[in-house]
């Protein structure tokens, strides 16, 4: 009896450690980005770094300046979000109230396909598909640019909305629809006036998670951004958001060098953007859970 | 008062056609991925393709290495993250009480969750591979890569364990059965389907990601792993070299690669999948 005792305390240790993992690898990842990106921080300065224009680390003096990979990851995410908000909610609202079963089992399945692609095979595609179609409808030289990559990241943020989306509006209590539609609306009138408004947070949180993958998205943005420096808020041209430049550098940096410090840097900025992208989103999907807790 | 009623009629038609269309599109653009990964990849894959090494710079020959990388690393991601990630979501659904220290570690799951594959990789380059001193090897790639599926996991534990009706662990607590015994001999085996094939999509997600092994585990040409301090080839990053590389290869190989990670991956969800839902139905409450 004693040993059972003994046994249930050990065991309790455990899953209450395994329990706390999560919040210690989340601090272990942000303690490692701070320690590692200290020395550019104090050596070229963190405004220096987020307003500067130009970035050579291995010119003399280096320049660590990002703002042009803040923007193409911003541009990036922005053709992204068009393509993937107005497409996603749109499938949301059919799959969850105009759909037949058989309809709604089918385009989940193909949903979690799409979900379950690799992102290299989605950057191979960009490559190979929207990198052509761009250069012939644009007149580009190259069809490596913004817009090709963030057509691929469009694609793949739609099973993020659709699913999350999906399940917002899923989870709006059906007497509100029956009552809606027994005053006489019809559904579509119903779907715009109570179940979207309803699921309203739920949406808005679905967006915020495809953005939240779009910005982090690396290996389609590697491969068909183009890798260029250029500060341009056009769509069409080519550029390098901050996910491209770490994966591209990281590789040829001397471990504990300024350049290798600068990536961490960029690391650190795009951590905290998403940190505070995903705050937001579970902040608002947490007071939906509870509102419709019954 | 008619016309109104036919207005509302006719947008109604509108909006179920425009809605479903995008519906349609979606639906559409996977297959027609899947369609061009078949037409690209299809006439690549020979049983030599799968179980050769390569050959001529890897122009020729086969990607046993790179497969062979990628289920190692999927293994050790397996048997890192595991453990802890059934155990801390046992934590959440049976263990812990409501409040600001949950809230706490339920915030975190879902951060840890929207972290950047790439930032997990530097993460995981500052940690095991330098301060740790693994090197770019099988277990800084497996121990990166168990980070990043970890939330995926807990979650799906978690709900797999909730969905298990209350009556069945009253019961067993009340025979006198502790909490720990509870969860082990009636709990667990009431939820392992879903957190069984909760556990295999994430790592499959795993199995697929690219930019964690960038710094940690992938090497462009190495022969198959005998350690696991060994750096290795593996699929995700040997498609993403080959795409890139200034000297274009054989594109047979790119997309032969491709198909077999993609059709790799959708076997083991399809399978997982059905196998849940034929453990669904014996499990009955």
């Amino acid at each position: 009896m004693a040993f059972r005792r003994a046994a249930e305390t050990v065991v309790r240790v455990l899953i209450t450690t395994s329990g706390w993992t999560a919040i210690a690898v989340l601090a272990a990842i942000t303690v490692f980005l701070i320690l590692n990106a200290r020395q550019a921080i104090s050596v070229v300065g963190l405004t220096k770094m987020l307003t500067g224009k130009l970035w050579y680390p291995t010119s003399t003096p280096p320049l660590f300046g990002f703002l042009p990979y803040i923007v193409a990851s911003l541009r990036a995410t922005f053709v992204a979000l068009l393509v993937a908000v107005p497409l996603g909610v749109a499938a949301a609202v059919y799959i969850s109230e105009f759909a037949g079963r058989r309809t709604k089992e089918v385009a989940k399945t193909i949903i979690e396909f799409m979900a379950a692609v690799p992102s290299v095979v989605y950057g191979l595609l960009a490559v190979a598909v929207a990198g052509p179609l761009v250069k012939e409808i644009f007149n580009l030289t190259s069809g490596l640019t913004i817009l090709t990559a963030g057509l691929a990241l469009g694609v793949m943020a739609v099973p993020t909305i659709v699913s999350i989306s999906e399940d917002a509006l899923h989870a709006v209590p059906d007497e509100l629809r029956q009552g809606s539609l027994a005053l006489g609306n019809t559904r579509w009138q119903t779907v715009q006036k109570v179940i979207v408004p309803s699921a309203a947070s739920g949406i808005f949180a679905s967006v915020m998670l495809g953005l939240g993958r779009a910005i982090g998205e690396t290996m389609v943005v590697l491969m068909a951004a183009g890798n260029t420096m250029t500060l341009t808020w056009s769509l069409i041209s080519s550029g390098r958001p901050m996910t491209a430049v770490m994966a591209g550098e990281m590789g040829e940096t001397v471990q504990g060098g300024l350049h290798y410090s600068a990536l961490f840097v960029v690391g650190l900025t795009l951590f905290l953007i998403t940190f505070v992208i995903n705050l937001a989103a579970d902040t608002v999907l947490e007071r939906q859970r509870v509102r419709w807790r019954r | 008062m008619k016309a109104r009623i036919r207005r509302a009629r006719l947008v109604e038609t509108v909006m179920k056609t425009v809605t479903g269309a995008a519906a349609m599109l979606i639906i559409a653009t996977a297959f027609a991925l899947l369609g061009y990964l078949l037409y690209r990849g299809g006439p690549s894959i020979t049983w030599e393709f799968l179980t050769a090494v390569p050959r001529k710079f890897m122009t020729e020959g086969g990607i046993w290495p790179a497969i062979l990388g990628t289920l190692l690393l999927t293994f050790w991601t397996a048997v890192f993250a595991l453990p802890v990630g059934v155990l801390a979501g046992v934590y959440l659904s049976e263990y812990a009480k409501r409040g600001l220290r949950t809230r706490l570690i339920r915030l975190s799951i879902a951060n840890m969750a929207g972290v950047p594959s790439i930032v997990y990789g530097l993460f995981g380059y500052a940690l095991f591979v330098i301060a740790l001193k693994f090197k770019v090897s099988i277990l800084s790639g497996s121990l990166t890569l168990a980070c990043l599926t970890l939330p995926v996991i807990i979650t799906a534990t978690e709900e797999a364990l909730r969905q298990v009706p209350s009556d069945l662990r009253q019961a067993s607590l009340a025979l006198g059965a502790s909490r720990w015994r509870t969860t082990y001999k009636v709990i667990l085996p009431a939820a392992a389907p879903g957190v069984v094939t909760g556990s295999i999509l994430g790592l499959s997600r795993a199995a697929g990601e690219t930019a964690p092994i960038l710094f940690t585990a992938a090497f462009f040409s190495a022969p198959p792993a005998s350690s696991v301090l060994d750096k290795t080839m593996a699929l995700p990053y040997h498609i993403y070299i080959m795409a890139t590389q200034p000297v274009k290869p054989a594109p047979g190989v790119v997309w032969g690669s491709a198909l077999v990670l993609v059709a790799g991956i959708s076997i083991v969800n399809i399978a997982a999948a059905a196998w849940r839902s034929r453990a669904r139905k014996r499990i009955r409450w």
